[in-house]
């Protein structure tokens, strides 16, 4: 493993995240490390996200594409009904399998496969949600010496997802929905 | 890369393995374990009229083109269970062309093309079809398409009239005729990029000059070697045309 690996956070939010992420995202600075992010939406087909939150972010924002390669500065979002992973060689890689937890996009399918490209550079956050998913991928971001956190569950408009992180990586970083941009800023840019 | 190692693991777990060498222990000496494998390797998802905007796309801007030839060739490539394929088949019925059309529907796996020749379906995802058929601008009801019995929708031999399925596998094997129009719809999203570039060249090696390829909704040739070879037809539904010197 090299001294300083190369950095990227993820983020998984269900329930209340749309709110939570805009809360987070607008925050980080235009040359912060590349933010990937997956949040549970009805299969809508229709991509919303990147406008959404093209005009209120200082970093690029896009919706995730296949192939692309992973650049600083930029925030990607799972296209709709495809799941969004990360490869080796850190480009985007997109699938249709299964969904996973009832859910495609799945968080854990983002944070297990971006945890064996990045490792100790990685940076996994939970955010507010419904559903179990995300749990099992933080605990893969740790497992491979990356960094875990959750938003704390008061501070969440659903509790489920970060209560379950947390049960299952109790060696997570717990904070307030309003402290985590700046955990974001001070460690991983 | 990512996607296989997902897959394989889960295979491992489903098998009862405990590594991966285990599992390959069993694949090579065990022919039925390599069909079993294949299921879980190769993704099997699809709907009929799936992204009904690409199938409307076609419609209006595709086969005012495709009516001038005299006769077609379609290869819808990666077919999987075959959805693609009777979507295809219906289209070309309404508008015209399915008679002058011969389709070609490859897939590398055995027991896909087998449910694509049967074009037996879950009655239950018939609404789902329907509405995507109505969204791509259909001129028919679905239902005139197949038969419903004992929950399951069996969709009319007819439409495979025109219909050849093959084994084909886009990694190994070679170009095997001229087409006029490629649909390969989220199967390059499971190639890593040496991969994709060769499944694209044969792609622009098979397509008659002018002739149309159409991926799926967040698939691109942007990041192949390939991609100065044709033009964004309609970028939206990611159609392509073959440029004329290409």
């Amino acid at each position: 493993m090299s001294s300083s690996p190369r950095k990227a956070v993820v983020i998984g939010a269900s329930a209340g995240g749309v709110e939570a992420l805009s809360s987070l995202l607008p925050h980080l600075p235009p040359d912060y490390c590349p933010v990937l992010v997956v949040i549970h939406l009805p299969p809508t087909k229709s991509s919303v996200l990147a406008d959404l939150f093209h005009d209120k972010c200082r970093m690029r924002v896009v919706e995730a594409e296949d192939k692309a390669p992973i650049e600083a500065g930029t925030i990607y979002f799972a296209p709709p009904d495809y799941h969004l992973m990360v490869e080796t060689d850190f480009t985007v890689a997109l699938s249709n399998e299964a969904p996973v937890w009832f859910s495609r996009p799945s968080i854990d399918v983002l944070f297990e496969t971006a945890a064996d490209a990045y490792g100790a550079g990685l940076t996994g956050l939970i955010l507010t949600g419904a559903n179990e998913d995300g749990a099992a991928g933080l605990r893969r971001v740790m497992a491979q010496g990356g960094r875990g956190l959750i938003q704390s569950p008061e501070t969440a408009y659903a509790r489920l997802m970060p209560e379950t992180a947390l049960s299952l990586c109790p060696k997570a970083l717990v904070r307030p929905l309003d402290r985590l941009a700046a955990e974001l800023i001070t460690e991983a840019a | 890369m990512a996607s296989i190692k997902r897959r394989l693991l889960q295979a491992r777990d489903q098998f009862g393995c405990r590594s991966i060498s285990m599992l390959q222990d069993m694949v090579l000496h065990d022919e039925d374990m390599l069909a079993a494998l294949m299921s879980y390797l190769t993704v099997q998802v699809s709907e009929l009229f799936r992204d009904p905007a690409y199938f409307r796309a076609i419609r209006e801007k595709v086969v005012p083109h495709l009516k001038t030839y005299p006769s077609l060739k379609v290869w819808i490539a990666g077919c999987s269970t075959g959805e693609e394929l009777y979507a295809f088949a219906i289209l070309f019925r309404e508008e015209g062309l399915e008679e002058r059309t011969l389709f070609y529907a490859t897939d590398i796996n055995q027991e896909s093309l087998r449910k694509a020749e049967a074009g037996v379906y879950d009655l239950d995802r018939m609404r789902l079809f329907t509405e995507n058929h109505r969204l791509s601008g259909g001129k028919t009801s679905l239902s005139d398409y197949y038969t419903a019995a004992y929950g399951a929708a069996t969709f009319d031999k007819s439409l495979r009239k025109h219909v050849v399925f093959s084994d084909h596998s886009l990694v190994t094997d070679a170009v095997f005729a001229e087409t006029q129009f490629v649909s390969c719809r989220n199967v390059l999203i499971y190639f890593n990029r040496d991969l994709q570039n060769r499944a694209v060249a044969l792609f622009a090696e098979s397509l008659s000059r002018k002739g149309f390829l159409g991926l799926g909704a967040k698939e691109t040739l942007r990041f192949t070697d390939h991609h100065d070879k044709f033009d964004e037809f309609a970028r939206e539904e990611r159609l392509y045309q073959k440029r004329e010197a290409a």
